[in-house]
């Protein structure tokens, strides 16, 4: 029997009885990051890397019954012994290693190799079997490095505050947006954030980590406040009434997805930045390669290309479907 | 090359005119006077000569990243175009080159009777020359195709605004034939304008669509009917021994229909006509798509003359004798073109025929034929009425015939281009034939962006097989299809062939199993078919 199955309720163990975001409720989920499509309602007992805990209690409520572990550290299920380690995706992202009778899988969740200079460095793992993403698996994805797409940011803020605007930048409320204010918060006097990345930038702040204050928009705003502002707002808040109030305002998108120009001028988007919290396709290489494993199972993405290259390069490869979607893409209902 | 990277980025990323054309006018105030001649020559319609062709770019892309075929296929489907794809897909060039715009232009031009080896290293090494934003627009220059939304009209007005000269004027100066290796923007523009003013148009009367029967319009002997056609809305002008063809788009394009050269000497002095230029032959007008292959065409090929040869379909006379007639009633200005054309006697110049029709009714059922002779529908004007300027309800109105419409189901979807890249937007459908799925015809548009996203969404997550680019769907989103016109072919497996099908709406309230069936589509055939536009 495999270490890890795939049902249909997720990647599941059956020597552990225990599963790895699951999409449908069961008794024990271990999860890989605080992501809607990744931890999901109703299940029974939560498992996730301590700085997920508030972050998993603040989306799926105070109630529920989750353990928090340190990165490295070991519990056991039946005997099958479970550890979580830094995937560099956020703040409390994790892979899962899951060892049994000296035979070791391990499941990627999401991941970046790039250090965020927030989230734990991404840690490459030894393992028989490795389940990767692979959301950005086409060799047209790679990535420039963070510091020339922040000075770029930076720089479009200055010209827009130059021509009298506001610069609005969408990232999505957990991950990106406090990556954008982690490294633009000595760029800018103070920053203005919708209600979705407030609610998230309280806990973390109350959690200790080391983030800029923010001044959460409300109706009672004045509209002087928007004037040259830095705001950041998630990617739903697009085409919305909402945005409204901030013209005169130039609008940035910071998704992996801008890397490509059809995908921007769709958006209608003044700039975009390829700013991604995946890895992008020389990233998917190196970390399958610093595995050593023997046998890939690519997960969402372009799952199919990535399956195949690898099985060209001599890897046992195969693409698995799962209900992993992208949080990049998905509008989330609680934004 | 960094200074045209950064506009064609701005060009092609902004949705506001104003913002281009501040870029446009910054652009040529700024540019190099070499560069500018070739931006001006790019986004005219003289594209240079193609020295090296995209399969060449795509094998060499290959070879510099040690790609195999099937991947790169797969970043193009992604990308949606091959010069972008091969942008992202090369590595970071090791030795940069600040060479301007025109140094990589007569590069290539030099690269004519180079042999292949040559042209791959030069390629090669200009790739290493050049960063991502610049090797895109390098690659397009070789791909053509520069679409990034700007057209002539919008480059006309900048340089209006940069030089201060009327745009018309402007328009005029930079037509005919000059290369942009020898000529600068600042002799084109200082050019002798007396011929300038002999070419403007008259701005176009635009007709509103109408709704509902035509009985509110009053009596029928005060109306003139004639059949609308779907071609190029445009004005013929002879003034000064010169002839001048101009689009609605503002677009002089005199050098791109040379069939009307010889108007020149068979019209008199101080003549403006206005009409449709259409592709016809044997006596009746060809498909849009035939225009479509003259239009965006600099320099037409003696094939595209034969395949397409086009004629100017005319229905008002604005000038006739170097006067102004636009306030006399129709009913005189069309005695006046009826004669005109008599005289002229040519067949590249016709007269649009007016419909005898006794009432309202007889015109009605005649409508109903306008399919059979590959008309959208007809026009409806006013005898007494003067020509008016742009769009005004009252005098002219155009009674376009609904479309044909079906009911069908996805079955293959592929992902689109440009704006549309990486999103699946290309859909074919299929009507039911028994227990089969038959496809029958292509559509890529009709959905509103927010619907796109929605199915694309519903394709990632119900996709069956993949073949290349195509996937396969479960066969469950059901659609209506609408269309000109049917005709029988035995090109395609349903044995019919569809004109302009585009997508009328996302027929969520329909189960699949109710969809049309083959023998329905027969039916619209057997009713509509043997068009001979289609």
């Amino acid at each position: 029997m495999n270490v890890l199955q795939f049902t249909d309720n997720g990647i599941y163990c059956p020597a552990g009885d225990f599963y790895i975001d699951p999409w449908k409720p069961v008794k024990r989920a271990v999860i890989t990051h605080a992501h809607a499509d990744h931890a999901r309602w109703g299940n029974e007992y939560y498992l996730c890397e301590n700085a997920s805990v508030p972050l998993l209690r603040l989306r799926l409520g105070n109630d529920i019954s989750v353990q928090g572990v340190a990165y490295g550290e070991t519990i056991f299920f039946n005997g099958v012994k479970v550890s979580l380690h830094p995937a560099g995706h956020m703040i409390g992202s994790a892979q899962i290693r899951v060892e049994q009778n000296g035979e070791v899988w391990v499941a990627s969740g999401d991941y970046k190799p790039e250090h965020d200079g927030l989230s734990a460095p991404f840690e490459p793992l030894r393992c028989h079997t490795f389940i990767t993403e692979s959301t950005f698996g086409l060799p047209i994805y790679r990535w420039a490095p963070q510091q020339q797409l922040f000075d770029n940011i930076t720089q479009w803020i200055y010209e827009n505050q130059q021509a009298g605007k506001a610069s609005v930048l969408l990232a999505y409320s957990l991950g990106k947006a406090q990556r954008l204010l982690y490294h633009l918060k000595d760029k800018a006097d103070h920053f203005l954030v919708h209600g979705a990345i407030a609610i998230p930038h309280d806990v973390l702040l109350q959690e200790g980590w080391p983030l800029p204050p923010v001044e959460r928009i409300t109706p009672e705003t004045p509209k002087s406040a928007f004037k040259n502002a830095v705001i950041i707002a998630p990617p739903s808040a697009e085409d919305n009434a909402w945005m409204r109030r901030f013209h005169p305002y130039a609008l940035g998108i910071c998704s992996g997805w801008m890397q490509v120009r059809g995908n921007m001028r769709r958006r209608n988007a003044d700039a975009g930045f390829a700013l991604s919290d995946h890895a992008d396709w020389p990233g998917l290489l190196e970390a399958v390669t610093a595995t050593g494993a023997e046998q890939v199972y690519v997960t969402h993405g372009f799952s199919s290309v990535f399956a195949r290259y690898l099985s060209e390069k001599g890897i046992n490869a195969r693409e698995v479907t799962t209900s992993y979607g992208d949080e990049e893409m998905i509008t989330n209902p609680e934004n | 090359m960094q200074q045209f990277a950064q506009l064609v980025k701005l060009l092609s990323n902004s949705t506001k005119t104003n913002e281009k054309l501040e870029a446009l006018s910054r652009y040529f105030a700024t540019a190099p006077a070499k560069d500018k001649s070739w931006v001006l020559a790019l986004f005219s319609g003289r594209r240079p000569k193609r020295t090296v062709n995209s399969t060449q770019l795509k094998n060499w892309c290959m070879q510099a990243t040690a790609i195999s075929g099937w991947l790169f296929d797969e970043c193009y489907h992604t990308v949606g175009d091959l010069a972008e794809t091969i942008a992202l897909l090369l590595p970071p060039g090791t030795t940069p080159l600040a060479a301007p715009l025109h140094y990589w232009l007569e590069q290539l031009q030099q690269l004519e009777k180079a042999d292949e080896s040559t042209k791959q290293s030069f390629i090669l090494n200009a790739w290493n020359a050049l960063d991502s934003g610049e090797r895109f627009v390098f690659n397009k220059l070789i791909t053509g195709g520069f679409r990034i939304g700007l057209s002539q009209k919008m480059m006309v007005n900048a340089l209006a605004k940069t030089y201060d000269i009327e745009p018309a004027t402007l328009s005029h100066m930079i037509s005919g034939n000059w290369d942009p290796r020898n000529v600068t923007i600042e002799a084109l523009l200082h050019q002798h304008t007396t011929g300038a003013d002999a070419s403007r148009p008259y701005p176009f009367y635009l007709a509103y669509a109408l709704e509902g029967a035509p009985d509110a319009l009053g009596a029928e002997k005060d109306w003139q009917a004639e059949w609308k056609w779907d071609g190029i809305r445009g004005q013929i002008i002879k003034r000064e021994r010169q002839l001048f063809v101009w689009s609605r788009g503002d677009e002089l394009i005199t050098e791109k229909f040379p069939e009307f050269t010889p108007l020149l000497a068979m019209l008199p002095d101080g003549t403006v006509l206005d009409g449709e230029i259409l592709t016809f032959a044997n006596g009746l007008p060809l498909p849009f798509q035939t225009l479509q292959t003259r239009i965006g065409r600099k320099n037409v090929t003696r094939k595209q003359l034969q395949e397409a040869p086009v004629i100017f379909l005319s229905y008002d006379l604005l000038e006739w004798e170097g006067a102004d007639i636009r306030e006399k009633p129709l009913a005189e200005r069309r005695a006046l073109l009826i004669q005109l054309v008599q005289q002229t006697g040519m067949s590249v110049l016709q007269l649009s025929p007016e419909i005898d029709f006794d009432n309202w009714e007889q015109l009605t059922l005649l409508r109903g034929q306008s399919r059979d002779k590959g008309s959208e529908g007809l026009m409806l004007k006013k005898k007494s009425a003067p020509y008016q300027v742009g769009r005004k309800r009252g005098d002219w109105w155009k009674w376009k015939i609904d479309p044909l419409t079906i009911d069908a189901v996805m079955i293959y979807a592929q992902k689109g281009h440009g704006r549309r890249s990486n999103l699946y937007t290309d859909y074919t459908f299929a009507v039911k034939d028994g227990e089969q799925l038959v496809p029958f015809t292509k559509a890529y548009s009709g959905l509103t962006d927010k619907e796109i996203t929605e199915v694309d969404n519903w394709i990632k997550r119900h996709s069956l097989e993949k073949f290349g680019p195509v996937r396969t769907v479960q066969p469950e989103l059901v659609f209506e299809i609408a269309f000109e016109g049917i005709a029988s072919s035995n090109r395609h497996k349903s044995g019919v062939a569809l004109r302009f099908p585009r997508i009328n709406r996302w027929r969520k309230d329909k189960p699949a199993a109710e969809i049309n069936t083959l023998e329905d589509l027969k039916e619209l055939l057997r009713i509509n078919g043997n068009n001979p536009g289609a």
